[in-house]
């Protein structure tokens, strides 16, 4: 009764939208990577972003926030996760708690635990009331790498464990109770029902939590510049000063396309890694 | 007041067929059936009428109009639906005046016929109520009164008692057979309960993967199954069916005992139906029974108001209503004789009854 | 305590009460580690300029408005916010403008085509999407849209269009289509069925979806360094000033931008879910 159209007409603003706004700029960035000025073909930015001396750091530095930040997340998460179904009262609340990191930006999460780790905050601040210190340390200064990290892997932590946590509750809240029941009357402990019964029909949810969570842990920005100014280098800061500071966007696009490429790497390997034969799924 | 009529009406899901070229045509302020088992496409005719989904081909008439490329606000329909689609933001009185708003009759005329559904349907005090509030059976009770409140010419329903219990259903079953038979409109209810079917048609159209296979009234549908698979769908027990062979002259040999049946050799086989009721029994082989057959009872269920005796004959099922205080047990040898006019025959490789 | 609870504590084996607390105390320990340092964060902006850079520091905020006040007053920061309103409220209303229609299709109508869309809008997932603020950049530059508050509400879009088409997508998929459907019975078209029936009932969680829209944006830092010089919004603006700004300006910066944004998520809370819950499949 109704024109054939009609889905494709409603479909249409957001598919121009993806396609102008996601797709072409995909391209349009690998463009501006590969093609000189001149318009040939050319790996010179790529020469230019691997010689230059913060490369190696800035990715070392990423890998390693990346490896630091998101298994444990996932772990906490999962573990939140599990205190939030076995509660009977307040569940709503608790949730409410745990998910407000969901609303703050890296950027405002960075201040955050400024307030902290900064020379006169509230840890020094701590640590000379107990009399650990006399003097207020320098966490955050250009020689306390370790520190700075330690800071940024909190503040991560911190403020994307949330998304993993709404994810991972979701998914829960859609395997039967019925199985648990039944895996009790067969006498599963309760450790025996979380391996054998919740992370296998959690399969979907931890393979969206963690490949949100990579890609997310890949794009770290404002955390690290509020935290450790350019003392660590990581890759999107390296974009950041390319483009805007140094206004040589080939180069920053090759540091993009090379985040892109580890992004894109991730995700297949996480799709591969807890794939769900079909017909398994709840 | 119309009737509807549909001509060759046919549906393609891809390469699946849910209707097979469709003919039927109801007449003015008749209550037709569409029984079927699930997936049947009965209610995939239904929507067709109701123009909530396209036919692939045909025709559908309502009246003197062709309506199949009209809108279903423009065909002059009501529909009544499975889970009832009773609008949650709204109150009662608005679900039901949904309708009359929409045809945009003046308020006064909107309260009238809003309040004389309502109470045609005993729902007065609740048309302040969000349907929220409701139970299933009001809830029921608000989308007939909002069909019937518009004044249809025709009402469509689709399984509207299947969400009820058992108890309520039959009560509604009644209530809402007095109302359309007060309403006189046009009335097509889909249902896969056969008690439902046949006790509130006027006609039944029993359909089978895509066709119609029989409509007829209750009764006919029940005493003269057009199709194997009527006999075997209407009737809890259903109908028994018993391999026969031909032995010439009208003879057909069933289970290894003569009966009489349909002359002509055309037939190489034929199948003997006969309902579980139209059975009687022998209490020993005799020469007043010659031509009894026999049976060997596997399963007894007490049913209360007869006992339902499941055997073998020849290696097939036979079911057989026995008297609730009948005596057989499991491993008994029954003997046993189809009522003579009550036998029907088929043809196995049409599986149509045979005229 | 009640005699019934004294009684129900008392049956407790010794094992069973140990995990109790060991429960009672992670999550309590979970919840402060969630808001202590939103509370440390508001110490500081609540203190007076002075106390957020003296030393050492107290736990316990004197009240003190001087911070915000100079936050408030300092050059740039009323445009700054005020551009961060503008471009977050235009994302809100183009990504459900593009998001609801893209959502109600999805889930009402069979059609070819439809698995490529989703897989495209899930896609989106798995690219890191400040990135796009590169190539935009210089296509901005020629089209004119560079440092505008459209030019980078639309990268916001595109942000929060994934988000805006799935839980759109789930709050259309959870209204019965007979609904709709009774309503074409009734009278309505299409059009009439959607306002009449349809709109009120999502109304609530299209909202939702606007202010998760417009947190996103309101959040975004990377691509509003990118893409704006002279429209700074709020946390570009900060993150410009991170290097070299006063202490007390960062925090009661970082203050601002938290409080919507806590706000929002509580009005929001309902829908966090949904999203993600059908979003797996």
């Amino acid at each position: 009764m109704y024109s054939r159209n009609l889905p494709y007409l409603l479909l249409l603003p957001a598919t121009l939208f993806l396609c102008i706004f996601f797709l072409y700029p995909f391209v349009l960035v690998a463009w501006q990577a590969f093609v000189s000025d001149t318009g040939e073909f050319t790996s010179e930015y790529f020469m230019e972003m691997a010689t230059h001396w913060k490369f190696n750091t800035a990715l070392t530095n990423t890998f390693m926030l990346a490896l630091a930040v998101v298994p444990f997340q996932i772990a906490l998460a999962l573990y939140m996760a599990t205190l939030v179904n076995g509660m009977k009262r307040g569940r709503d609340l608790i949730l409410y708690v745990w998910t407000i990191p969901l609303g703050i930006s890296d950027l405002a999460a960075g201040i955050i635990w400024l307030a902290i780790f900064e020379q006169t905050g509230f840890l020094n601040s701590m640590l000379q009331g107990l009399g650990v210190i006399e003097q207020p340390v320098g966490f955050l200064g250009y020689q306390s790498k370790g520190t700075i990290f330690l800071a940024i892997v909190l503040a991560e932590i911190w403020r994307a464990t949330a998304i993993v946590l709404v994810i991972l509750v979701a998914g829960m809240g859609l395997i039967p109770k019925e199985y648990y029941e039944a895996a009790e009357v067969f006498g599963a402990s309760r450790w025996k029902q979380f391996t054998r019964i919740t992370l296998p029909m959690l399969k979907p949810s931890l393979q969206t939590a963690m490949i949100l969570r990579v890609i997310l842990a890949f794009e770290v920005f404002a955390v690290v510049v509020a935290l450790g100014g350019t003392n660590l280098p990581i890759l999107m800061g390296e974009i950041y000063t390319w483009q805007y500071d140094l206004r040589d966007s080939s180069v920053a696009a090759a540091y993009a396309l090379v985040v892109l490429a580890i992004s894109i790497a991730f995700t297949l390997l996480i799709m591969w890694g807890l794939r769900t034969p079909k017909g398994a799924r709840v | 007041m119309a009737e509807i009529r549909i001509n060759q009406v046919a549906k393609q899901f891809g390469d699946t067929h849910a209707l097979h070229s469709i003919d039927l045509t109801i007449a003015d302020q008749e209550f037709l059936v569409l029984l079927g088992a699930s997936g049947c496409g009965k209610t995939t005719l239904l929507r067709i009428v109701a123009g909530l989904e396209t036919a692939s081909a045909g025709e559908v008439w309502i009246g003197d109009r062709r309506v199949d490329h009209l809108a279903p606000k423009d065909r002059g329909i009501a529909m009544v639906f499975q889970n009832y689609a009773v609008f949650p933001h709204l109150t009662v009185f608005e679900n039901i005046a949904f309708g009359l708003r929409m045809a945009k009759l003046p308020q006064s005329e909107v309260e009238k016929r809003v309040n004389r559904t309502a109470s045609l349907m005993h729902i007065e005090n609740l048309l302040k109520r969000y349907s929220g509030q409701l139970s299933g059976g009001q809830r029921q009770r608000v989308a007939v009164a909002r069909a019937l409140a518009t004044e249809p010419e025709v009402l469509l329903m689709d399984e509207p008692l299947s969400n009820l219990d058992a108890l309520l259903r039959m009560e509604m079953r009644a209530e809402l057979k007095t109302v359309l038979a007060e309403s006189k409109t046009t009335t097509i209810y889909v249902t896969h309960d056969q008690v439902e079917a046949m006790s509130m048609a006027d006609r039944i159209a029993v359909m089978n993967k895509g066709h119609i296979v029989q409509a007829a009234s209750a009764v006919d549908v029940y005493r003269n199954p057009a199709a194997h698979f009527v006999g075997s769908f209407i009737g809890n027990p259903p109908m028994n069916f018993l391999d026969a062979k031909p032995l010439g002259d009208g003879w057909w040999d069933v289970a290894g005992t003569r009966v009489k049946g349909p002359v002509g050799g055309q037939y190489p086989a034929l199948q003997l139906g006969i309902r579980p009721e139209d059975i009687v029994v022998h209490d020993a082989p005799s020469s007043a029974h010659p031509d009894s057959l026999s049976a060997t009872v596997r399963v007894l269920e007490p049913l209360g108001s007869h006992l339902l005796a499941s055997c073998k004959v020849d290696n097939q099922m036979l079911r057989v209503v026995l008297d609730s205080n009948a005596s057989a047990k499991p491993g008994d040898q029954l003997h046993w004789s189809p009522v003579p006019d009550r036998i029907r025959w088929f043809d196995p490789a049409t599986e149509l009854a045979l005229p | 305590m009640s005699t019934a609870a004294k009684m129900a504590t008392g049956n407790v084996t010794g094992k069973s009460a140990w995990h109790k607390y060991v429960f009672t105390g992670a999550v309590i320990l979970l919840c402060l580690w969630v808001l202590v340092p939103i509370y440390l964060l508001l110490v500081n902006t609540f203190s007076s300029p002075e106390d957020v850079s003296g030393f050492p520091k107290s736990f316990i905020p004197n009240i003190d408005t001087g911070s915000v006040e100079f936050f408030l007053n300092y050059a740039g920061v009323g445009q700054a916010l005020w551009s961060s309103i503008k471009v977050a409220t235009v994302t809100m209303i183009l990504s459900i403008m593009a998001g609801a229609p893209a959502g109600y299709a999805l889930s009402r109508f069979e059609f070819r085509g439809k698995e490529t869309f989703r897989v495209l809008v899930l896609m989106t997932r798995a690219f890191p999407l400040p990135l796009l603020a590169l190539p935009l950049a210089v296509m901005y530059l020629r089209i004119g849209l560079d440092d505008t508050v459209l030019g980078l509400a639309l990268v916001h879009t595109m942000l929060a269009l994934p988000f805006a088409v799935l839980i759109t997508f789930s709050l259309f998929s959870g209204i019965p289509v007979e609904l709709e459907e009774a309503a074409w019975t009734l009278g309505c078209n299409r059009f009439q069925a959607f306002v009449k029936v349809i709109l009120p009932l999502v109304l609530p969680g299209i909202t939702a979806s606007a202010i998760f829209a417009f947190v996103i944006s309101w959040n975004e830092v990377f691509a509003a360094a990118v893409l704006t010089i002279e429209n700074r919004t709020l946390p570009a603006f900060l993150l410009q000033g991170l290097g070299n700004a006063p202490l007390h300006l960062k925090f009661a910066g970082g203050a601002v931008l938290v409080l919507p944004a806590l706000l929002f998520i509580f009005l929001v809370r309902k829908y966090l879910f949904s999203m993600w819950g059908i979003a797996n499949r």
